[in-house]
């Protein structure tokens, strides 16, 4: 079982080493990068390249590790007991079961994705420690175990806004996304847009990797933010002419807004146009 | 044998446990490192670095180590020899350029290699006849091996060069850059939530305790929503040798803007006197008593100094040191009052940190606020946070 990319990823080879390495070891599998760079997309194309179905777990500023095993619905509960509904004499059925716990007893191995864990409280990790290590942990409120049948592969994404324990992260394999290269780029563009004009690929790349240069922007585009300006470039008709100026001026891309999501940056951005269209 | 590799990393100062060398060994026993010294690198990295900061550290380090093993990097490369060449008649003596025709090229390779890691020490000492100049080839990236990689790029051969000599995570060091961002996250450690308001929230535990307690009649309970409840009080130094790190400042300024609810700025120069302000351009028709801040804002609130502390030493302990006007009171006094009413306190220095041993007020200001000071740097404000949300 080994991950090697799919036909809408493009995995460089660290990347590749750092999730198979995680599958044969049964680690779970810490990803990092800049916003955009396809942290989440990572898990959805392991699961289908490797045939898995994929769980996913989103977590927010209020989520608990508790709600990712299983959690106790005491409120209706206690409606039925004041409706007197026989239901009430049994606790299970009022254990609702979370990810995890639909993870650890499918009948095949998954991909669990638990997705953004820095959104969460910072005990968040530490609560799951047990849990991610053996693989099972006990619901007191029905004293039974629940143990995983197998091992469902573990990726978590972090987007670094905090930082995130020691323990937690010993028992993880981690990766960096970094931000990727021209090539590696071209890759990725060809994988999305098989059939996009060489000239304009060339053309527009070298337009976005000059943005991400322009000194003080405070949101540089990122790969996903390529992607959209592509599929508008595309979508427009837009000729290879209007990325490349005649006369070797500075121009202002057009449909730039879909690259540029921050009006300071725009307003920066446009003012440095000006400027080096004045200097020539 | 992959012991020693351990041992190194640890003595490089990077965070590694026992844990995480034994999953290096069970992966490699799992033949995933394969025969190849770049995946071995990968599944190293992988496995025993768990923060991209120290990325750059770690390349270092597994550089040094496999240093004997790996061929030189650079060699491989198709590099124009004259270009070479050339390039070491700059760097090598004219007795080492004679021994050097007796020599071999691989011998000549190998004796630059050592000639650029002595220059890197001598960088580090302070003196600049690599780096910035612009004569020598190894320009602004460096004393660092890539240096060598700058003809080979251009032959479009860029495979040969080993990936950890590439250091090309050197910009997420923490020792060194500092973002908005970056300072976010630091800030964000001296969050404390405290609830305060109007109870609107409906308090789920709360609610089943109490309902349990009346005989299973419900009972519904609220609670008021968590605040940031830190407060946060930030002298900035402005002006003359602040000057440089004016851009650092301002990061941290509008990082701390966003960050903090309860927070009260002022600006001081050099040292603190009777008087602080808050607006540079009428600093001298809108002051604020420095005793009225003592005054209205309270020992909870956390004080942090933004500040180089360089100035001539009488600035400090002088009454009339002040270079702007004539203060009846020596900075010193104004320090320590402050340091006495603001037990949570940390001055955050521009300057590095290698540096405050020379300078004098550096020492004298530390002395006064109690070495509670610790350098602009992701690092550094790491320390000043952690101190900062220690109980006193």
């Amino acid at each position: 079982m080994r991950f090697e990319g799919s036909d809408n990823y493009v995995a460089t080879p660290d990347l590749m080493l750092a999730v198979n390495a995680a599958i044969r070891l049964q680690r779970p599998l810490l990803i990092k990068g800049e916003p955009g760079t396809g942290k989440t997309m990572l898990a959805e194309e392991v699961a289908a390249a490797l045939g898995m179905p994929l769980m996913q777990w989103h977590i927010k500023s209020t989520t608990k590790a508790q709600q990712g095993l299983y959690e106790y619905d005491a409120v209706s509960r206690l409606r039925d007991s004041q409706l007197g509904d026989d239901k009430v004499k049994d606790i299970g059925n009022y254990i609702v079961k979370g990810t995890l716990w639909q993870a650890f007893e499918a009948g095949e191995q998954t991909v669990v994705l638990i997705d953004e864990i820095d959104k969460a409280d910072i005990e968040f990790p530490n609560d799951l420690l047990r849990e991610l290590d053996r693989m099972e942990f006990y619901v007191y409120e029905t004293r039974e175990l629940v143990k995983a049948r197998q091992r469902p592969i573990v990726i978590i994404t972090s987007n670094n806004e905090k930082e995130l324990p020691d323990a937690f992260l010993r028992r993880c394999f981690f990766h960096y996304i970094k931000f990727p290269d021209r090539d590696t780029m071209q890759k990725i563009v060809d994988v999305h847009f098989p059939d996009i004009k060489r000239t304009l690929l060339k053309e527009a790349l070298e337009v976005f990797f000059g943005l991400r240069e322009v000194p003080g922007l405070k949101k540089k585009p990122s790969t996903s933010e390529l992607i959209d300006w592509l599929k508008l470039l595309v979508a427009e008709e837009i000729p290879v002419e209007a990325l490349r100026s005649p006369d070797q001026k500075a121009i202002i891309p057009p449909l730039h807004g879909a690259l540029l999501k921050n009006e300071q940056d725009m307003h920066l951005f446009e003012r440095l146009v000006f400027m080096a269209q004045r200097n020539r | 044998m992959l012991i020693d590799f351990f041992l190194h990393l640890k003595a490089r100062k990077l965070p590694v446990s026992t844990k995480e060398f034994l999953t290096l060994l069970e992966a490699v026993q799992a033949g995933l490192a394969g025969h190849s010294m770049e995946d071995f690198y990968f599944l190293a990295r992988a496995s025993l670095v768990k923060d991209e900061s120290h990325f750059d550290r770690f390349d270092q380090a597994f550089g040094e180590y496999f240093k004997g093993i790996e061929a030189i990097p650079g060699l491989e490369v198709d590099l124009p020899e004259e270009w070479l060449k050339a390039m070491m008649h700059k760097h090598l003596s004219p007795e080492e350029k004679a021994k050097l025709e007796k020599l071999g090229w691989e011998t000549l390779m190998e004796e630059f290699k050592k000639r650029l890691q002595e220059q890197k020490g001598r960088h580090q000492g302070g003196s600049k006849w690599v780096g910035t100049g612009g004569t020598s080839p190894f320009g602004n990236s460096g004393y660092n091996p890539e240096g060598i990689r700058v003809g080979g790029e251009s032959g479009g051969n860029r495979t040969a060069v080993k990936v950890w000599d590439q250091r090309e995570y050197r910009n997420l060091d923490d020792t060194i850059e500092l973002g908005t961002r970056n300072i976010k996250v630091a800030l964000r450690r001296l969050r404390r939530f405290a609830r305060l308001g109007a109870p609107d929230e409906l308090d789920l535990d709360g609610t089943i305790a109490a309902t349990a307690r009346n005989a299973g009649y419900l009972d519904l309970m609220m609670r008021p929503e968590r605040h940031n409840a830190v407060k946060v009080l930030i002298f900035f130094d402005v002006g003359g040798s602040m000057d440089e790190h004016v851009k650092v400042c301002e990061e941290l300024f509008s990082a701390c803007r966003a960050e903090f609810k309860h927070l009260e700025y002022f600006y001081f120069h050099n040292c603190v006197y009777d008087h602080v302000w808050r607006d540079s351009i009428r600093r001298h028709s809108e002051r604020t008593p420095t005793l009225d801040v003592l005054h209205k804002y309270g020992p909870d609130y956390k004080l942090i100094f933004v500040g180089d502390a360089t100035m001539s030493p009488y600035e400090i302990l002088q009454p009339g040191g002040s270079i702007e006007y004539s203060n009846p009171e020596p900075g010193a006094t104004w320090l320590r009052r402050l340091a006495d009413a603001y037990p949570s306190l940390a001055w955050l220095n521009p300057e590095p940190e290698r540096s405050w041993d020379y300078r004098q007020t550096i020492g004298i200001v530390r002395q006064l606020i109690g070495e509670k000071m610790f350098p602009l740097t992701l690092d550094g404000m790491t320390r000043a946070i952690t101190h900062l949300s220690r109980k006193n």
